[in-house]
């Protein structure tokens, strides 16, 4: 499966959530499917998604946020699955897409490819809903039912090593940061 | 134990007066007293890492979504948590407010906490991170206060150096 396909089959339920990416491939995809001011792109600290994932679901209880996070930056941050499974906020979707490889600097093979579980060492951590869902179909399924469902969910999805031709994303880091912010604080205020 | 209760005490009130409602903390000795008041009060919002540097994005997180947060974790935690605060709190400018018991300093007797304690300032230094030392109980609400303040200003990290002075009691 295409991380890019994948996307573009749940973004009509994506485009508004409260939406945190990794760097990389994940945020110029999303982006090119149309960029919203409830989302934000963590081009750097690389296994922080997860846990801006867990500041921002337990600040915005009324809100469904999504963390877009992949199999590099989420086992550079274990712990924050343990975490997660700890604080389960009810409002939180962390979906991994798993493509075995730190594709955005050059493909370099991850420990998911030479076994690593991240969806059993999720479970073992705690997780109560940690779903695979590696075909178009099983991954419109598993978004729905966890943007519906009052609980933590954890979506895993092997996905082809495949990125967009282009990296360019034409917004600034900051405006990124300041346009999120304030989106966000017209919803708490709102 | 002591850990000063009557000093946790007046730093509690302090945190609280300066709008904080979600601390994320990794236990550490001198923050016991700390950790259950927060963990004891319905209005604050109490989460334990399993590694600091997860602070740095929950409170970004918060940030972001309009609330009021600090970390709070041992010097140590403050070296393992730089490049979240460089790649992520300064690189967007986020206020973010760190309480760090400072171990290894001055009058410390296990010798395991000795390196950090000489490297904090200076890495705080190397980092551009504006700190104060908190010693002085008559005088840690006004400094929490001021430390908030600047960091909701610059939109960059602050921190506070909880002293041997003020944590403990012998």
């Amino acid at each position: 499966m295409l991380r890019e396909k994948a996307l573009k089959a749940v973004y009509p339920r994506l485009k508004d959530q409260v939406v945190v990416t990794i760097m990389g491939a994940v945020a110029v995809e999303l982006y090119n499917l149309g960029h919203q001011p409830n989302f934000f792109y963590l081009e750097h600290g690389m296994g922080l998604a997860s846990s801006m994932g867990l500041g921002l679901a337990v600040s915005l209880p009324n809100e469904k946020v999504t963390v877009l996070d992949g199999d590099g930056s989420v086992l550079m941050n274990l712990g924050s699955l343990s975490t997660l499974a700890r604080y389960r906020p009810p409002n939180l979707t962390h979906w991994i897409f798993d493509n075995e490889s730190l594709l955005s600097v050059g493909g370099f093979p991850t420990a998911t490819g030479s076994g690593t579980d991240l969806a059993g060492i999720a479970e073992k951590a705690g997780a109560e809903h940690v779903v695979l869902a590696d075909t178009i179909e099983a991954v419109e399924e598993a978004f729905a039912e966890a943007s519906e469902r009052n609980g933590l969910s954890i979506i895993v999805s092997k996905v082809e090593a495949v990125g967009p031709a282009s990296f360019a994303m034409d917004i600034s880091l900051l405006e990124n940061r300041f346009e999120f912010a304030r989106h966000l604080q017209g919803l708490a205020n709102g | 134990m002591p850990v000063s209760v009557k000093n946790s005490e007046v730093l509690y009130a302090a945190l609280k007066s300066a709008g904080i409602s979600l601390i994320s903390a990794l236990p550490e000795t001198w923050l016991v007293h700390l950790m259950r008041m927060a963990d004891d009060d319905p209005e604050m919002t109490l989460i334990r890492l399993n590694k600091e540097e997860e602070g740095v994005g929950i409170s970004v997180g918060a940030h972001f979504a309009g609330r009021k947060s600090a970390m709070m974790m041992q010097n140590h935690g403050l070296l393992t948590s730089i490049n979240g605060i460089v790649s992520v709190a300064q690189l967007y400018r986020v206020p973010l407010l760190m309480f760090i018991s400072y171990r290894g300093e001055m009058g410390e007797r296990d010798p395991w906490q000795t390196e950090g304690g000489r490297v904090t300032e200076p890495v705080l230094q190397a980092l551009g991170i504006a700190y104060h030392n908190l010693s002085d109980p008559a005088t840690v609400a006004h400094e929490i206060e001021q430390a908030q303040t600047l960091a909701q200003s610059s939109l960059r990290p602050v921190a506070l150096l909880l002293t041997r002075d003020l944590m403990w009691e012998e």
